[in-house]
């Protein structure tokens, strides 16, 4: 634990230094919670911590499913793109001027058309989108939890993030 | 190389780059971009896009079980996010108006001191029984996790909010404005300046680097930098890793994660001063 070559300006290992009791003062703007309350907002945010947990692994797990069959589509309709050797290059695949699909309407033709590609796409946006409505869950249930305080933040979080895709031109 | 070899190696490339990012709250794209840029030759927009989709993976597939598990602290997290939001939405304004060498020298010296102070403290932090924060208290930020490595409930108090929030907007800044992962400033801001534990703030950055890309993911969706074939093996692999990556993170010391974590960032910090010096 301690090492021999610390030099001495260094705080001692172990717990810090604790400050007394009287000397916080207005050091919060709640009071202390009692144990019975402290117990009651732990279930609270337990609950918020198991919908927001719940959302993530929805959105992961349906993000993960499109994206595969979409991989699969597009190697079932290229069987070029399945062999081991053989002249075809990835590269052809991730140069600056491949195309595929980056806007709604082109995703929508893509998907129309049963391309593999666009489906890859949209699988992408589920798992882009998943931390959005994950802060979406975030406001619904603090203001059920009745946590003002935190709804407001989370919902300023939000406005902000969808802010942000609307800038985009998205 | 043909597309499916790409897409096999890529994938289990992947899986590596998400038990990394999971453990150290830095996301896939440290190590996502070296390696389409290096050993793929993919251009360097699309190996951006890539990264932006490998942060958010690592993101939603650890903290799913960092949430439910405790580990992440989803109050601060959720609090500092408003910092962080709001300094990515300014970078994407400020990116014409710097310039961008002067950014990566800066902001590499600034990692480079991170680092050190992260390293110092692996001595020292054992968690604060008191807070007299009064944000924290207000927005009760404080909370326990239980280890698994030491096989306790570890209960910790928060302190130094308002420092905190400074360098999480300089966090989602930085990202907007460099592309790089905004984990490298949410670690240290949350570990040295907010006294949260090692684990608990590599978890909660883990938490709060998905919503910080998602930010920014809609613009490179937009100007056509997310290209599917090498997206689809980075999201599944980086997914895969990530998952194993949190069960592995509450079963280490402390200790191991913060030395991984300083390695990690000495690394970036000195690719970023190499941008800025000799580019």
């Amino acid at each position: 634990m301690s090492g021999p070559s610390r030099p001495p300006v260094e705080p001692a290992p172990g717990p810090a230094p604790e400050i007394p009791r009287a000397a916080l003062g207005r050091s919060g703007a709640r009071r202390e919670l009692t144990p019975d309350e402290a117990r009651r907002m732990a279930v609270k945010v337990h609950r918020v911590e198991l919908a927001i947990s719940l959302v993530l692994r929805v959105g992961v797990v349906a993000s993960v499913l499109v994206i595969a069959v979409g991989l699969g589509l597009m190697f079932a309709h290229h069987g070029s793109y399945l062999a081991l050797r053989g002249p075809l290059s990835y590269r052809a695949l991730t140069s600056a001027s491949t195309s595929f699909p980056h806007s709604f309407g082109a995703l929508g033709r893509a998907l129309a058309h049963d391309q593999g590609r666009g489906v890859v796409v949209l699988g992408v946006l589920i798992l882009i989108l998943t931390p959005v409505l994950r802060v979406a869950v975030g406001v619904v249930s603090f203001a059920y939890e009745k946590d003002a305080p935190m709804a407001l933040v989370t919902l300023f979080v939000l406005v902000v993030l969808v802010g942000s895709f609307f800038l985009a031109g998205a | 190389m043909t597309p499916l070899d790409f897409v096999v190696s890529l994938a289990l490339i992947s899986v590596a780059a998400g038990v990394l990012g999971s453990l150290v709250g830095l996301g896939g794209g440290v190590v996502i971009v070296p390696v389409l840029t290096l050993l793929y030759h993919v251009d360097i927009r699309l190996a951006i896009g890539a990264s932006i989709v490998s942060v958010i993976a690592t993101s939603s597939g650890a903290a799913a079980a960092y949430v439910r598990d405790r580990m992440a602290n989803l109050r601060a997290g959720m609090f500092l996010e408003v910092a962080t939001t709001t300094g990515a939405l300014t970078g994407a304004y400020l990116t014409t108006l710097l310039p961008v060498r002067f950014l990566f020298v800066f902001f590499g010296l600034i990692l480079a001191y991170s680092s050190v102070t992260t390293f110092r403290r692996r001595h020292v932090d054992a968690p604060l029984t008191v807070s007299n924060d009064r944000i924290a208290n207000y927005f009760n930020l404080h909370g326990s996790y239980h280890d698994l490595a030491e096989g306790r409930e570890i209960a910790y108090k928060v302190v130094g909010t308002k420092l905190g929030l400074s360098i999480m907007y300089a966090a989602g800044l930085v990202s907007a404005l460099l592309g790089i992962g905004s984990g490298a400033l949410k670690v240290p801001a949350m570990d040295s300046a907010m006294h949260l534990p090692m684990k608990v703030s590599s978890a909660t950055s883990n938490f709060m680097i998905g919503v910080t890309a998602a930010a920014s993911a809609g613009v490179y969706f937009i100007r056509g930098q997310i290209d599917p074939i090498i997206a689809a093996p980075v999201a599944a692999g980086v997914l895969l890793g990530a998952t194993v990556g949190a069960r592995i993170l509450g079963r280490t010391a402390s200790k191991t994660i913060r030395i991984l974590f300083v390695v990690v960032l000495v690394v970036i910090s000195l690719e970023m001063l190499q941008k800025g010096v000799l580019a």
